[in-house]
């Protein structure tokens, strides 16, 4: 079965690419298996577990429920670019600060929600914090230390 | 005592790569020339297979090869009794039994060809109740067994029939617990690359128990287990549950790889996955307590019946661990203990975290809180009435007097951190509203490691580089629990040196040493010992040396901040640097393979008299609820954890596993339940099958009791499963306090608590289809 391809250009972490994509491919088959960018994790498929957040034009939203063909010209941040110049996001080390992290397998998805949060609402109470993360399933950590590592960070926020 | 590295919240050495994204799991691993594997599974829980056609898929666009269960060498396998199909021979047992597994160059053609797979079938009714299964008249699931049992256990103690006579109180009870989804957020992933490094077959990919998975592989190959490498990725997430699925799929990955010659790459989606994967046991528990009017607990009769589903799997030794710790943490003079289970055509059940304990423990405190209503005495007052102390005889008639017995330090602690008395009180009294409060409480004792039904030993090689650089290899994984991290600070503290020097490594089953599974909390114990034991090897090969050179004595020497020192004058007299340095000019070997063999234990399948485990840890936790009377949503506000773990490894990983532990009781307790219906399965992903999320959250607070214990490493015993076995229990006496109703049935989802009964029961195929 062929397929038609579309050409596409948009940005992730900071760089411009241009790819020819299936009409029905998702962002996250684009990020994991065109781009290498394997950090992006499915877990669902269905938008309900948050493995697979990315942060599309400044919002979190989970890259298996998006189509790449129609994100031309938009700017995508990936957990692979959260890391700039050698140096970690603040978020990255309070998760290894605060024991944030048992299996890390919902720890990218985590982390560019808390992100995007961050972005938008730099001292977000608990309550905020929750609601941010409400999307993002982890089965290991119970999020108590999720929380902690966030609420470092957010009170640190200059 | 002090520690330098142990005992201390060091960070988990594996964190960098996951908050970086680099960490690889078996998802993220591509081979040149790999392929994509798709399994299609059965269209009826029991079924007779009469003709597999793979012709139209074959000629699909990319695909490569197409195998049946005619194309597996030996198509049995299984870690106890080996009855699970790798592909479905001439019957479909359960709704997820594989039938045939296409190989094609992309993962779309893999799953279109599956589509053209003709399977003819003739429908067979099935059995779904373990209860019916047990009938002498029932169909065989099995139809080479006799009957439908899969075992039975016993555990006998004094005469029942004559201490119920002589019991001023006896109560009866039935409660019942239901199918749990692992719900790990990593789907099974697995990778077979054929002819790498001199192996037959390499297998990669998200393996809780790598041997296991390779003496599946090996048998399923009907070749030699040094022809099968299994490497474990970055594990996420387990419970128990990537285990005989694992195995599964990697055999069905590894013929493929064989077949086609190239590497076969195999990821289920989260449908397949739910569909597909083990479950925890669904129980059905009949406890019948006698006491007298004081309180004081005379006998205790029990039967527990679990549904197997089809296959054998855990089983056996999940009803084990349950007649052992049936009766909970009381000292009873008279026990009957019946543990069973039954093949059925539903989905089969395995290993998940609790292993055969949150099912009991959710009766047996629900038992407890009835009966001190019956006895109008507190909850509190009955447990502290019957509870072990040391020296206390188990059911099992254990004495136990090798450790430090400490409910009554793990009840009390509990107590006041959630002032669970005066709570209790205050929420008996009458409650304006429709919101009631209630606050309940569960103990638990609980056997560490694997017990009387398996060899218990672990192994470790601990290896000092040319440089001072370590690495260290065990043959338990790493499944996110922090095991790398607490394996590390046990040599660092035994060389005395940084936990920086230290680089674990993933298990390679053809380097790592057989240490049987990364289960039954069994870790830290077993495995740590064992890197301690070659630790301490080369610390003596080390401090030999040194002694040797500067004519010291050896019992001299101590390891500690990266320098060796004479203790008795506390003297410099070289760095780790230098001695390594040293070793390296001598020719001497600093790496040891270490090994621990857990104490002998003993078990009489007969009467259930023996030690059937060398040590225990002990347990309390408290739940505060809110329950919305006109609506019956629960709210869990608070939950107070206090746990004996002989001592506290890592204080902060340790937490982070009682958090965890927590919010997957809570899931347990009201949220989850795969719902089964004539065995087909309704709720397959993630926006059906409910978990817990950040906002079902309650307070918790975990209290760390230490009491060490002369087996352990430092001291340290078990934590992983206890967290897990005592939060539903907690909260369902919390729940019938603020209703004044109880529930005997898990979860206590809205309907329950409204109704006294679920609404989603007992559907029929064409409700759910």
């Amino acid at each position: 079965m062929k397929i038609n391809k579309i050409t596409v250009t948009f940005i992730v972490n900071g760089q411009e690419v241009t790819l020819k994509v299936g009409s029905k491919e998702r962002l996250l088959d684009t990020l994991r298996e065109q781009l290498q960018l394997t950090g992006t994790k499915e877990g669902c498929s269905v938008g309900e577990c948050g493995a697979c957040t990315v942060i599309l034009d400044g919002k979190a939203v989970p890259s298996c429920l998006i189509l790449t063909g129609q994100i031309g010209g938009s700017e995508v941040l990936t957990i692979e670019g959260l890391e700039a110049d050698g140096k970690l996001d603040p978020l990255q080390q309070a998760f290894i600060d605060y024991h944030a992290v048992q299996c890390g397998f919902c720890t990218p998805g985590m982390l560019m929600s808390a992100k995007a949060l961050l972005i938008h609402n730099p001292h977000p109470s608990r309550e905020e914090i929750r609601t941010a993360l409400e999307g993002n399933l982890c089965r290991c950590t119970g999020y108590e230390q999720i929380i902690e590592a966030i609420e470092s960070v957010a009170k640190n926020c200059q | 005592m002090k520690f330098s590295e142990v005992n201390k919240p060091v960070k988990r050495v594996d964190a960098y790569e996951k908050v970086t994204g680099k960490a690889k799991f078996g998802a993220d691993l591509f081979f040149p020339n790999m392929l994509y594997g798709k399994a299609l599974h059965s269209k009826y829980p029991h079924a007779q297979i009469i003709k597999i056609n793979t012709e139209k898929a074959l000629t699909y666009p990319g695909v490569k090869a197409i195998i049946t269960a005619e194309d597996i060498p030996n198509n049995k396998f299984g870690v106890i009794i080996q009855n699970q199909q790798v592909l479905a021979q001439e019957e479909v047992l359960y709704i997820g039994d594989g039938i045939a597994v296409v190989a094609a160059e992309t993962k779309e053609a893999a799953s279109e060809a599956i589509k053209l797979i003709e399977v003819e079938y003739k429908e067979l009714p099935g059995i779904f109740d373990p209860e019916e299964a047990a009938k002498k008249d029932a169909p065989l699931i099995h139809s080479e067994l006799e009957d439908n049992q899969v075992v039975h256990h016993r555990v006998r103690k004094g005469d029942v029939e004559k201490a119920f006579t002589q019991a001023e109180v006896i109560l009866e009870r039935e409660y019942t617990t239901q199918f749990v989804e692992h719900s790990y957020i990593e789907p099974e992933a697995i990778i077979a690359v054929p002819y790498e490094h001199n192996s037959l077959v390499t297998i990669y990919g998200s393996i809780q128990n790598p041997f296991s998975c390779r003496n599946a592989v090996a048998n399923v190959l009907k070749v030699p287990l040094n022809k099968v490498r299994i490497i474990q990725n970055h594990m996420g997430g387990s419970f128990g549950g990537k285990d005989e699925v694992i195995s599964s799929m990697a055999a069905r990955a590894a013929v493929l790889a064989l077949k086609t010659n190239q590497p076969v790459k195999m990821v289920n989606t989260r449908e397949e996955s739910i569909l597909e994967s083990y479950k925890r046991h669904p129980y059905k528990m009949k406890y019948k307590v006698g006491a007298t009017k004081e309180g004081k607990l005379v006998a205790m009769e029990i039967k527990c019946i679990a549904d197997s589903g089809a296959y054998a799997c855990q089983t056996p030794f999940v009803t084990w661990r349950s007649v052992v710790q049936a009766t909970g943490p009381y000292e009873l003079p008279s026990v009957k203990t019946d543990t069973y289970g039954y093949y059925t055509n539903n989905i089969y059940t395995g290993a998940m975290r609790g292993y055969g304990s949150p099912q009991i423990v959710f009766a047996q405190e629900s038992l407890m809180d009835e009966l001190a209503d019956e006895l109008k005495m507190t909850p509190l007052e009955l447990r502290l009435k019957n509870i072990y102390h040391n020296n206390s005889i188990t059911a099992s008639g254990q004495k136990l007097d090798n450790h430090q017995v400490s409910l009554e330090e793990v009840i009390a602690k509990a107590v006041k951190a959630s002032n669970y008395i005066e709570k209790y009180i205050e929420y008996n009294k009458s409650q304006l509203g429709d919101k009631k409060r209630g606050i309940g409480m569960a103990v638990s004792f609980r056997g560490c490691s694997l017990g009387a039904e398996a060899t218990d030993a672990a192994g470790a090689i601990v290896a000092i580089q040319r440089d001072g650089s370590i690495l260290i290899s065990s043959g338990l994984a790493e499944n996110g629990e922090g095991l790398k991290t607490v394996f590390s600070q046990i040599a660092a503290e035994e060389l005395g040196v940084d936990i920086k020097r230290i680089n674990y490594m993933e298990v390679d089953t053809s380097v790592s040493p057989e240490s049987g599974a990364t289960v039954a909390s069994r870790s830290t114990l077993l495995g740590g010992n064992a890197v301690k034991n070659a630790a301490q090897q080369i610390k003596r090969t080390i401090t030999e040396m040194i002694a040797d050179k500067f004519k010291v004595k050896s019992g001299d020497l101590v390891l500690r901040n990266e320098n060796i020192y004479n203790k008795n004058n506390n003297q410099k007299i070289m760095s780790f640097d230098d001695a390594v340095d040293l070793a390296n000019k001598l020719g001497v070997f600093l790496s040891a393979y270490g090994w621990y063999k857990a104490p002998d234990i003993s078990w009489d399948e007969e009467t259930g008299q023996g030690r059937p485990y060398f040590t225990y840890v002990y347990g309390c936790q408290i739940a505060e609820v809110e329950v919305d009377t006109a609506t019956g949503q629960i709210e869990v506000l608070k939950m107070v954890a206090a746990h004996d773990v002989g001592r506290a490894i890592n204080p902060v990983t340790l937490k982070g596993q009682i958090y965890g532990g927590i919010m997957m009781a809570l899931g347990y307790g009201i949220m989850e339940e795969v719902e089964i219906a004539s065995g087909y399965i309704k709720n397959t992903n993630f926006d059906e099958y409910l978990i817990p999320t950040i906002k079902d959250m309650p307070e918790i607070i975990p209290i760390i009791v230490e009491n060490p214990d002369p087996h352990g490493p430092y001291g340290a015993k078990s934590i992983g499963e206890p967290t897990l076995e005592l939060g539903a229990p907690a909260i369902a006496n919390a729940v019938a306090q603020a209703t004044g109703r109880r529930i005997r049935h898990l979860p206590l989802n809205l309907e329950r608590v409204l109704l006294g009964h679920s609404l989603s029961k007992g559907g029929t195929k064409n409700d759910i289809l």
